[in-house]
């Protein structure tokens, strides 16, 4: 696996939620993502940094442009050290929510990705990674 | 004057103006001042020279470095005036202060040749570059302040040209919702479109996001707060706009918008007017009517 071109962009206030999904979508057509595609990947991206910025307190992604054997795919890194998940399975299931959203943001934001991880320990933070081929 | 090194500065500002003048706006240009074309040369002479005979009459005038005294008042306002015009006309902050500090140079040559006592010219050049930095902090503050305020202007623009109301028939209204829907800007909306529909008593609100670039859960939420806000003002709400991107995205999230959708206005509207008894009908078709009367 190569990576063509990373960044890292800070998620500290909801300013930064628009500027995540600027920079994804700027990835998603460099890679040549479909309409579709690059729309499932920058929402699943928006999902993944509010979570960030609202339950984590704040944070850092690591866009990266990555090749594996020619299959182009675009991978992000979501990066807090909040307080963490207590129950990740319950985190995932649709309609579960900790704050006032509609508990659907982590669930959606798997299945808008073909790759999907997470990783939490409480009271030191959350690493949510996820990945979209072309 | 209070101190010997005001003394000296006015001295060499007095004597050897032109010379720094001269000096002054050569360092200028070769730095590229005039390359951008944003400033014409006269300008920037007519600049360089109030600067100067400003500098002089202040400097004559007062005792310590207190740039805040009323001495350095006139030479403020006219920093501030190059200083917002350069913000406006979108020069660099360093190419702002640079007007000043490049002064230094000029300025610490004529000192330098003005005197013989070391001590003297230490002192004096000391006094100056405090000077000089003072005044060119002083553009820089302006000069973010100006682009704050620019900012601050275009973002108030922005949230009231983007959230109007429109009527597009009796008891009807749209409501064209371009960009992104934080929770901010969707309270501006609510409140716009909850207004609106008791001023017009409307039955229909149609919410066209053909202008939302991206729905996730939150944009969602928004949306049915604001469905739900305006049923309870007695309006149904009809949503049109959505993309087919954003549809089959919509589903991978599970987002459900329990309202009546529409893939454009145009449909939301004819299914507007078709709830209020109301239809569209060629001018040609009605005459034909109102000639014959009704088909049997």
């Amino acid at each position: 696996m190569t990576v063509v071109r990373s960044e890292v962009v800070q998620i500290l206030t909801g300013d930064d939620v628009v500027r995540v999904r600027q920079d994804v979508r700027a990835r998603a057509v460099e890679a040549g993502f479909s309409l579709v595609d690059q729309t499932k990947i920058v929402t699943a991206a928006s999902e993944l940094a509010r979570n960030t910025l609202d339950y984590g307190g704040g944070g850092t992604v690591l866009i990266e442009r990555v090749d594996v054997g020619g299959r182009k795919a675009v991978r992000l890194t979501f990066e807090d050290q909040g307080p963490g998940i207590a129950d990740i399975e319950k985190a995932l299931t649709d309609g579960y929510t900790t704050g006032g959203g509609l508990g659907l943001g982590l669930g959606g934001a798997k299945r808008l990705a073909n790759e999907f991880s997470i990783a939490s320990n409480l009271g030191q933070g959350t690493r949510v990674s996820i990945t979209r081929w072309k | 004057m209070a101190n010997q090194t005001d003394v000296t500065l006015f001295k060499v500002l007095g004597g050897q103006e032109h010379a720094i003048l001269t000096d002054w706006q050569n360092l200028l240009k070769a730095g590229g001042a005039l390359q951008t074309g944003r400033i014409k040369e006269a300008e920037l002479d007519t600049q360089c020279k109030t600067f100067l005979s400003q500098l002089r009459a202040s400097v004559g005038t007062d005792g310590g470095v207190d740039k805040s005294g009323n001495s350095y008042s006139s030479l403020r306002s006219m920093l501030g005036d190059i200083s917002r015009s350069r913000a406006v006309q979108g020069f660099s902050p360093t190419e702002t202060a640079g007007f000043v500090f490049s002064l230094k140079q000029p300025l610490f040559n004529a000192i330098n040749k003005s005197s013989d006592d070391a001590a003297t010219k230490a002192a004096s050049i000391w006094y100056t570059s405090l000077l000089l930095d003072e005044l060119g902090l002083y553009t820089i503050d302006v000069f973010a302040k100006t682009r704050e305020e620019i900012i601050a202007r275009q973002t108030r623009e922005i949230s009231e040209l983007s959230t109007p109301v429109v009527k597009l028939w009796d008891g009807i209204l749209a409501l064209p919702v371009i960009g992104t829907l934080d929770s901010e800007r969707t309270q501006t909306i609510m409140e716009n479109l909850l207004q609106a529909i008791v001023d017009q008593g409307a039955e229909i609100a149609i919410i066209d996001i053909t202008g939302v670039p991206t729905v996730d859960t939150l944009t969602a939420q928004h949306l049915l707060k604001t469905i739900a806000a305006a049923r309870l003002m007695g309006a149904d709400c009809v949503i049109s706009g959505i993309r087919p991107q954003i549809a089959q995205t919509m589903v991978h999230l599970g987002v459900e918008l329990n309202v009546v959708s529409k893939a454009n206005l145009a449909d939301a509207f004819a299914l507007a007017l078709a709830r209020v008894n109301k239809t569209v009908v060629s001018v040609k078709a009605l005459s034909r009517v109102q000639k014959n009367g009704p088909a049997e």
